[in-house]
């Protein structure tokens, strides 16, 4: 990120990833997983829009400061171990 | 790594990114580089996309990109691979990516013009049926009885009333190597057309259909269901089309349009006997397509015969 006027380059480059940019806010229903129903077939982090799922020995693991919470994955669930809950809970 | 993952595992495409809840278009844009690789160069005009990959100076794109204006796509992509040529770099894909109204309005002269002079492109159509970056205005590619903006449902009824543009039979018709169809519901799909498309030399057009859920006003969560709902219901067709030899690559048992629409607050509107028109209309068009592919395959099997030594 460019501190000063020189530093700025003379045509607009966007340079810097944007993953420094927390899109969690947007948030309404946070996905919670339970990895105990877990079975790995990997369908939400395929389907994830936001590239906010990790894959993990024990099961997906969230990334809550880029999730917008659309709800794919839970709607996408094979055997619907993915629960959308309120965030003001 | 102990999970059998069915797409590529490396992420071109960073969280962060500007898109909506459940957006078509950013999956279709992470599988896309997933198939492509890093050694990608991007060609992105006015679209969501141009506003998507984030705010000066972040972007969620790892490749670099181009942005160019509203209807220069296929020409700038062609000129990104003249500089390759010059430059001597060979390794490199160039992939032009525009939404339905830069590619099937305003950007069609230039698309025509990289396909007529087959510049060695991948040009990627994300189809979300209306320009949805802008507030959801009606373009080519919206279907026949869509609510958008510019065609608002009222007492009088304005909905949209002219058919969706038929961009994959306009490319057919150019004669370029590889034109393909897919949807962000069928990844692996996706990603091996991309990668076919990828190997082949020449303009290759491959229409991906993305939905929108603030435009269509769905639930975000339903993205995936819908694009597979609207395959089966023949709202779009999964075809590839090969030196024009057709194939249907996906044929799924039927279900009905019905709960395909009535999930989009966009068709809510629609009368039953309408309803009822626009899927014998789409079951037509599915026919004719099935036809299309038996009388292309048989033709280019008897054409091969002939070419065997006896």
């Amino acid at each position: 990120m460019p501190q000063t006027l020189h530093e700025i380059p003379p045509t607009p480059i966007n340079t810097v990833n944007s993953a420094n940019v927390k899109t969690g806010g947007w948030r309404a229903f946070k996905p919670v997983c339970d990895n105990s129903k877990c079975i790995k077939c990997w369908t939400c982090w395929k389907f994830c829009p936001d590239v906010s799922i990790a894959i993990s020995e024990e099961g997906p693991v969230y990334d809550y400061d880029h999730c917008k919470g659309c709800g794919i994955c839970a709607a996408e669930c094979p055997v619907k171990c993915i629960q959308m809950v309120p965030e003001n809970k | 790594m102990m999970a059998k993952l069915t797409i590529p595992e490396d992420e071109i495409m960073s969280p962060g990114h500007m898109g909506c809840l459940g957006c078509g278009a950013t999956m279709a844009m992470r599988y896309v580089l997933k198939a492509a690789g890093r050694r990608t160069i991007l060609s992105i005009p006015a679209c969501c996309w141009a506003v998507m990959p984030g705010v000066w100076p972040n972007t969620c794109l790892q490749v670099p990109e181009l942005y160019t204006p509203f209807e220069t796509t296929g020409a700038s992509a062609g000129g990104i691979r003249a500089a390759l040529d010059a430059l001597g770099k060979k390794d490199i894909n160039v992939i032009g990516f525009a939404g339905d109204g830069g590619t099937a309005d305003i950007g069609i002269q230039a698309l025509s013009g990289a396909a007529d002079r087959n510049d060695d492109i991948l040009y990627i159509m994300y189809d979300n049926e209306a320009y949805m970056n802008t507030g959801i205005q009606r373009s080519g590619s919206t279907p026949i009885g869509a609510w958008t903006t510019t065609t608002p449902v009222g007492e009088t009824d304005d909905w949209e009333k002219s058919p969706k543009k038929d961009m994959v039979s306009i490319m057919i018709a150019h004669r370029i190597p590889y034109v393909a169809t897919a949807t962000v519901g069928y990844p692996e799909d996706l990603i091996r057309k991309v990668k076919k498309a990828l190997s082949i030399k020449g303009t290759k057009f491959i229409q991906i259909w993305a939905p929108c859920p603030t435009g269509w006003k769905m639930e975000p969560g339903l993205t995936v269901k819908i694009t597979k709902e609207a395959v089966s219901c023949r709202a779009f067709n999964l075809l590839e089309c090969e030196n024009g030899v057709y194939k249907v690559t996906m044929k799924p048992q039927t279900t009905p349009l019905k709960d395909y629409l009535f999930k989009q607050g966009r068709f809510k509107h629609l009368p039953d006997d309408l309803i009822k028109e626009l899927e014998k209309d789409l079951h037509m068009k599915y026919e004719d397509l099935l036809e299309m592919e038996k009388m292309t395959q048989a033709r280019a099997a008897a054409r091969e015969a002939s070419k065997a030594p006896s």
